[in-house]
């Protein structure tokens, strides 16, 4: 009875849909009016957007686009590249630009495009690399959590007797696992993910795609991806961009089946992009 | 037939020029094996255990070795180290982490520049710093010498080494939240290490070789001497005294010694191109 | 399926929660007063700017002692010092015209037969060689480099003078004798040994920059002149054309290190300040002049002549090197802008 009622809460917060939030679920991270630049090249034009907890938002859109600068964005990773930005992110109500970019980017993960274990680190010390640079020593704690990790995503069983080799040894879409159970170890509460799976091949995929899945049951996932099959099958909503410019914003299923603007359905039907 | 002719003219020329280069190829690398040969042949009948463990026999007398000459060079590497090593690693550090700033481009120049400063200049530089001050000339000041020497060269193989490090490593790190500075010590320059590494072995092996600069502030000593304050032997300007000298025996440890000072430079370089070449691959 | 799910969560939930009970925050960095900059990126920061700043005070330092301790010799002789042909210790007197000379002649000399022999060894290696052959070739011209300059020193005393004086000289003077450059006794130790040692030592450098310059030409440019039908020698051609400025730019390193070279030249050029013509006679480099006095002089104005000496090639090879790096600069950057 008791899961009844929850899952009828569900489906009316899915029916009642507005345009740019998803109600009934916390909103995790707000953009507001976004203007994202490389030196005086203007990357982002005034991009509002809401992602709530516990969802899985895909960000597609041709090359070019923006969307990964709206990711790296989030974290402040763009600022990395020496880019600059104007306008709001706030993480929990709270302007991400107050915090330290170190702290920051701790509650915010993030997953690359290519794998990128460190080479001169074993697969245990790759997992626990973000604990142990931050000061915690404790070896009990830190393979305890390093294993929670790995089983989170999914490599421990096929790591478990391997953990003294290095992390680069392991195939592509291992390494990849590999990465997100490091970002997982520090224990973040969004995850930002920068075409994970398009440097693997279609079975690692497959397992990133099942992980995203179970992932998204504890935290905020952003996936920035050129696939838009993977935008249908693993997220709840999805952002279009173009030109800089969000051009729509809404569930995954409207998205797909009923999009409001000329442009994503062209897109998303594979005319243009 | 005119045309055949010209074809005829452009293909023979490719094959003359080709020739010529080939040529200069090898007389480029004849002078090297001359050189070897030479080292190898005149100096390979003095090296026995003596030549390595005894003191240098006064002027007249057979025999001897330069026991002193090696002890000294190994600290004056040890003192050019202390100087070269921090300044150079750190700087290297610096310039990789501040690639855009204007202060950062102009310190790279000018480590560039201070690269091509000939080395008996540093070496004169040394002698105003340190043997007019103290009056008298010494180890340290010779060590000084010597590290000025090596930092441009430590610094150029940190940036390099750490610009191998692809940029997703840093990238990584930060997304953990690993700070910048945690990042680049513990995560970026141990992945850089070991070509870092190899690289102080060949600035060590570059200044090993270095004489002019030695000259004037070691100076040079036919005794035994650790004394820093003190002037000191070296195993080049010990092959310097002693092509001087008009002793045949004196001549002949002079080619000794430089076949012990050509070995380990060669050595070290070979492994020098070993290691990087791993890298690239 | 959904109440599935939701099950799945909350459990899920549980293990994301034994996960976080340490969530190591940030040791020193949650909000700190230096809107948003790490404490420990900082101190980094500046730790680094530190080392890297000795740096330029060293060069600083040294050019102020350098003008400073030259001072002496500067007040007494001024343009004259460089403008003389004297240099006597003994009366106290010093210009430094002869040693000028003889370092611009045995350098310009070394880099006339230096540069065409090392653009062939470059070309050889970037165009013509296969890749095995390139490596070992590139080796040998990199290990050629680190042969230690009193080692060539060596050499050039014990087997290169005196196979001049017997064989190379002689004949030479024979058979050209009319010319300037063939004239006088053959005494081996000179100007001849001081050049053809230059040449070897300016050889690997010129070769492997240039090199550089020419493999960082796109391929797309061969593939061009391929296309219209050019013979390998042709498509050379468009290469250096491309290549130009970086070869300057090696060129100019390699005069710098000539000019510079100290014991290799001090062991063989004889030691005379003399101003000649005659590859057999003997002569004297600013560099050998330092090496050869400087731990013996001891009136003032011999050291401070000597340092001035060292003044006048720290700004030559200063601004040899700094010409050459910004046009080799210039041309790496201009490639790597094109990718």
């Amino acid at each position: 009875m008791h899961n009844v009622e929850l899952l009828n809460i569900t489906e009316t917060a899915d029916s009642n849909i507005s345009n740019k939030k998803a109600e009934n679920k916390k909103e995790k991270i707000k953009v507001d009016k976004l203007n994202a630049f490389f030196g005086n090249v203007k990357a982002l034009n005034n991009i509002s957007l809401s992602f709530s907890e516990n969802t899985v938002t895909a960000i597609i859109g041709p090359s070019g686009c923006g969307k990964s600068t709206l990711l790296r964005c989030i974290n402040r990773m763009h600022e990395e590249v020496s880019g600059t930005y104007e306008g709001i992110i706030s993480l929990d109500d709270e302007n991400i630009k107050d915090n330290d970019p170190v702290w920051l980017r701790r509650k915010i993960g993030m997953i690359f495009q290519k794998p990128n274990p460190f080479p001169t680190m074993s697969i245990m010390d790759n997992v626990t690399a973000g604990l142990r640079l931050n000061g915690i020593r404790n070896r009990s704690k830190l393979k305890e959590i390093a294993e929670q990790s790995l089983r989170q995503a999914f490599l421990w069983d096929e790591v478990k007797d391997i953990l003294k080799q290095p992390g680069i040894a392991l195939s592509g879409g291992q390494q990849q696992r590999l990465c997100i159970a490091r970002t997982l170890a520090v224990s973040p509460e969004v995850i930002l993910m920068d075409e994970p799976a398009s440097a693997l091949d279609p079975l690692s995929t497959n397992k990133i795609e099942e992980l995203i899945f179970e992932l998204k049951k504890s935290y905020t996932v952003i996936i920035v991806t050129h696939n838009m099959q993977q935008a249908a099958r693993v997220s709840d909503y999805t952002a279009f961009m173009y030109l800089g410019e969000l051009v729509e914003y809404n569930k995954t299923a409207n998205i797909f089946t009923n999009p409001s603007n000329k442009r994503t359905e062209e897109y998303v039907t594979g005319r243009f992009g | 037939m005119n045309n055949l002719m010209h074809y005829k003219w452009r293909k023979t020329k490719n094959i003359i020029m080709a020739s010529l280069c080939f040529i200069s190829a090898i007389v480029a690398i004849v002078p090297l094996f001359i050189i070897l040969f030479y080292t190898i042949s005149q100096g390979i009948s003095s090296i026995n255990w003596a030549f390595f463990t005894q003191m240098p026999k006064p002027a007249g007398e057979t025999g001897g070795g330069m026991a002193n000459a090696l002890a000294g060079t190994g600290i004056l590497i040890l003192i050019a180290s202390c100087f070269g090593l921090p300044i150079g690693i750190f700087s290297g550090l610096y310039l990789s982490e501040n690639e855009g700033s204007i202060y950062a481009k102009s310190i790279k120049f000018l480590v560039e520049v201070l690269n091509g400063v000939p080395s008996i200049v540093i070496g004169v530089f040394a002698y105003v710093v340190f043997v007019i001050p103290m009056k008298h000339f010494s180890a340290i000041a010779g060590g000084f010498a010597l590290g000025i020497l090596m930092m441009p060269l430590i610094t150029g193989t940190t940036l390099e080494m750490i610009s191998l490090i692809p940029h997703s490593y840093r990238e990584a790190a930060l997304g953990l939240g690993i700070p910048r500075w945690k990042t680049t010590l513990f995560v970026i320059f141990p992945a850089a290490l070991k070509g870092i590494l190899t690289g102080i072995l060949l600035s060590i092996a570059r200044v090993a070789g270095e004489t002019a600069p030695l000259l004037f502030t070691a100076l040079g000593n036919r005794f035994w001497s650790t004394q820093l304050d003190q002037p000191i032997a070296s195993l080049t300007v010990f092959i310097y005294d002693y092509s001087k000298a008009p002793f045949d025996d004196w001549n002949r440890q002079a080619w000794a010694a430089a076949l012990v000072l050509i070995v380990l430079i060669m050595i070290i370089n070979i492994i020098f191109r070993f290691v990087t070449r791993e890298k690239y691959a | 399926m959904q109440i599935i799910n939701l099950i799945k969560r909350k459990i899920f939930k549980q293990q994301a929660g034994i996960i976080s009970v340490e969530a190591p925050a940030a040791s020193f960095s949650i909000k700190n007063l230096l809107g948003g900059k790490n404490v420990g990126d900082l101190v980094f920061q500046n730790v680094l700017r530190f080392f890297a700043s000795i740096l330029l005070l060293i060069v600083v330092l040294m050019v102020i002692q350098m003008v400073n301790q030259s001072m002496p010799s500067i007040k007494q002789f001024g343009w004259n010092f460089i403008k003389n042909n004297t240099w006597d210790p003994v009366k106290e007197e010093y210009s430094a015209w002869p040693f000028i000379f003889g370092t611009l002649y045995s350098s310009l000399l070394a880099l006339l037969i230096a540069l065409p022999l090392s653009l062939g060894v470059s070309i050889f290696l970037s165009e013509f060689a296969p890749r095995w052959l390139e490596k070992i070739v590139s080796l040998l011209v990199e290990l050629l480099a680190a042969v230690p300059s009193i080692v060539y020193g060596l050499f050039g005393i014990f087997v290169l003078a005196p196979w001049l004086r017997t064989t190379i000289e002689p004949a030479l003077g024979n058979k050209f004798g009319f010319l300037p450059l063939f004239t006088g006794p053959p005494y081996g130790l000179g100007m001849f040994a001081a050049v053809i040692i230059l040449v070897v030592m300016i050889l690997p450098i010129i070769t492997s920059i240039s090199r550089d310059v020419m493999k960082a030409i796109p391929v797309t440019q061969r593939e061009a002149a391929y296309a219209l039908g050019a013979t390998k020698w042709e498509v050379v051609k468009i290469i250096l054309g491309g290549a130009k400025s970086g070869i300057v730019g090696a060129t100019l390193l390699g005069l710098g290190r000539a000019v510079g070279e100290t014991m290799a030249v001090t062991m063989v050029i004889g030691n005379t300040p003399q101003i000649s013509y005659s590859l057999f006679e003997p002569g004297h480099t600013m560099a050998s002049v330092i090496a050869n006095e400087f731990s013996e002089a001891t009136s003032t104005l011999h050291v401070s002549s000597l340092i001035e000496i060292s003044l006048l090639l720290f700004i030559i090879t200063v601004i040899l090197n700094a010409a050459a790096r910004l046009i080799v600069w210039g041309v790496t950057k201009k490639y790597k802008g094109r990718k």
